[in-house]
């Protein structure tokens, strides 16, 4: 049977198209397949220079990138799924989220806490697409409405970075009630007169869009991200048509007036400092801020400064 | 009207025929009185039966059963002065909703439903019950004008889902959604909300944040369809029945899950077979919890929503290292 395997010729790369450069300095844009340097790269916020294509990042290279450097002060770290509906598809729901926990080193689908814009404090849950592809339970529910109470409780603004495909389908209808748990409180916080901002990231669909992610005073978006309600499989087989190019995409998005801002990942974090400025927000005063510390603080270390006027 | 059966009702059909052929006998037996009893008896019991164990699937096919009554059959037969209020004065009138202001005991109530059609033409014209963004925003609308005379708001909801379509994302269905969700969790004026069919998922929440959520014995609520669920977790449609258990979205369910307040009883064999009764049974659970919520302040209304609404969830906490 050898000679089925055995091949007609064999492809030698020439020298020039192998790769001379040692491992993990360089790395190549998925979508233009330029070659970038790792510091470029990172430098660059992992925003292809040549494309301008936005690498998905993780929830907590993402707070890294936005708020001042060690100020961010995990909360509700430890909150995690009890299966509610005993749920088993072609595995346990248990076993998903164990794999889940293992890929991503979350506990859930959102990382919460406190943090800083430019001194100025903040309320802030960034989901984590890695882990079951962002979808909202019971947790991801539970820790977006404690980050609002923390605004609330504060003063201070709220920020959420939505990445999720939905409401988690392994925790059915409490799933979906965290949509109306979730707006509840964005209510109150509007009536507290508190800002709440939102950044939509690739993707941002269904049970998100319909609560926290479409309730922004200001919403702002990356740019290409597919932001929607229902999916575009969804909707070519419902319709039966092509769907038009650009469909769905962040720039569509805000073209139907749906979202306020689309803007390259550099200026997310001059923006958001500006829009909390606008809004209300002051710089704290040097002795104010706290010098910085380990990501991962404790939480009786937690010390708030309330300097969201009036 | 022509019922048509479930499958899982065949013993009683079967039953139903023997009745009918021993009716027929020509000629008829001595005992024919006390056979037909009997037999009559044995149809109740297996009847009984079949729907005191009725499996999620069942329920769901109950509950999209074409008889099934809609939103407007309610609305007929448990109010009066019905006056339908149309279009959400941006972008025009969704037929897949109902809005508007009626009586219950001489007391003007504000009535929101989703409305499937009746037949075919009617579906076309009702789009299924599925909603589009100006349907949403006509129910707020309408729900916005009943707070600012302190009326209540009774919603019914009857939807496969809000509308998957180009037109529905280019005029922000999330959006509308989650605008409604936010906005009836400060209506300052009692909202009941029941689901008298297929609660389908965000769509049906649209209209679904009440200080009472209600179902219909035979009605479902869930996140998604279980034909959707099954393609997407069990990769083939087919495996619907699987995921419609999984999915725990039966009113029995939803009860012991703390989401809905009371299962509303439904004539034996489901709505379809009696509407009159099946409205008058909702009828008499809107007019209890009514009274209820007419107890208490305006204040404490919005709160006992905020807080239903809070507690809903299940997670625990565990040991994070530092």
């Amino acid at each position: 049977m050898t000679w089925f395997r055995k091949r007609k010729f064999t492809t030698l790369r020439p020298p020039s198209q192998r790769s001379r450069i040692p491992e993990g300095m360089w790395l190549k844009c998925s979508n233009c397949l330029e070659i970038i340097t790792n510091k470029d790269w990172e430098e660059n916020l992992k925003v292809c220079p040549r494309c301008g294509h936005h690498e998905r990042i993780g929830a907590r290279e993402r707070i890294r990138q936005l708020v001042d450097p060690g100020s961010f002060e995990e909360y509700d770290a430890g909150l995690v799924s009890t299966d509610p509906l005993q749920f088993v598809d072609l595995k346990p729901y248990r076993e998903h989220i164990e794999e889940s926990r293992r890929k991503s080193g979350e506990n859930d689908a959102i990382v919460c806490g406190m943090g800083r814009i430019e001194t100025m404090p903040l309320s802030l849950g960034v989901m984590e697409f890695a882990f079951r592809g962002g979808s909202m339970g019971s947790v991801v529910g539970e820790k977006v409405a404690r980050t609002l109470e923390r605004g609330l409780e504060h003063r201070v603004p709220v920020l959420i970075v939505c990445a999720s495909g939905g409401a988690r389908m392994q925790e059915g209808i409490l799933s979906l009630m965290q949509l109306a748990k979730t707006s509840a409180l964005i209510a109150r916080l509007g009536q507290a007169g508190l800002p709440y901002f939102v950044l939509l990231t690739h993707p941002s669909y269904a049970g998100i869009m319909a609560s926290f992610g479409s309730l922004g005073d200001v919403i702002l978006a990356e740019p290409e991200a597919l932001i929607g309600f229902a999916g575009p499989r969804v909707i070519e087989q419902t319709i039966k048509q092509i769907l038009p190019p650009g469909f769905q995409k962040s720039e569509f998005v805000q073209e139907h007036g749906f979202v306020d801002l689309v803007l390259p990942r550099k200026e997310l974090r001059p923006t958001l400092a500006r829009l909390m400025r606008f809004f209300g927000s002051e710089p704290a005063t040097a002795s104010e801020t706290r010098p910085a510390e380990t990501e991962r603080a404790s939480e009786n270390s937690a010390r708030i400064i309330e300097s969201f006027g009036p | 009207m022509a019922l048509s059966a479930f499958d899982f009702e065949q013993p009683v059909i079967d039953l139903e025929n023997e009745l009918k052929a021993l009716q027929e006998l020509n000629p008829p037996p001595d005992n024919l009185a006390e056979q037909v009893s009997a037999l009559r008896e044995r149809i109740e019991r297996t009847r009984r039966e079949i729907y005191d164990n009725l499996s999620a699937w069942q329920i769901l096919q109950i509950a999209r059963h074409q008889a099934r009554p809609r939103a407007l059959d309610y609305v007929r037969r448990i109010f009066t002065d019905w006056t339908e209020l149309h279009g959400d004065r941006a972008y025009g009138d969704d037929h897949a909703c109902i809005a508007g202001f009626a009586l219950l005991d001489e007391q003007p109530v504000c009535l929101i439903g989703q409305q499937k059609g009746l037949d075919v033409r009617d579906n076309a014209y009702r789009n299924y019950g599925m909603m589009h963004p100006e349907g949403y925003r006509k129910a707020l609308r309408v729900m916005r004008l009943a707070e600012k005379f302190g009326r209540p708001v009774i919603c019914l909801l009857d939807t496969a889902g809000a509308f998957p379509g180009v037109g529905a994302e280019e005029r922000g269905q999330a959006e509308a959604i989650a605008r409604n969700i936010l906005e009836m969790s400060t209506l300052r004026t009692p909202v009941i909300c029941i689901v008298i069919g297929e609660g389908g998922s965000g769509g049906a929440l649209g209209i679904g944040v009440g200080n009472r959520v209600l179902m219909q014995q035979y009605a479902f609520y869930s996140l998604i369809s279980p034909e959707g669920c099954a393609s997407i977790l069990w990769r083939d449609a087919k495996f619907a029945p699987e995921a419609a258990r999984a999915l725990k979205f039966t009113a029995r369910d939803l009860k012991e899950l703390g989401v809905i307040d009371e299962i509303i009883p439904e004539p034996e064999g489901g709505a379809h077979r009696d509407a009159n009764m099946a409205a008058r049974l909702v009828g008499q659970a809107i007019r209890g919890h009514l009274a209820q919520l007419r107890a208490m302040s305006i204040d404490e209304i919005v709160e006992d929503r905020f807080q239903k609404f809070r507690r809903i969830g299940q997670w625990e906490e565990i040991e994070t290292a530092p």
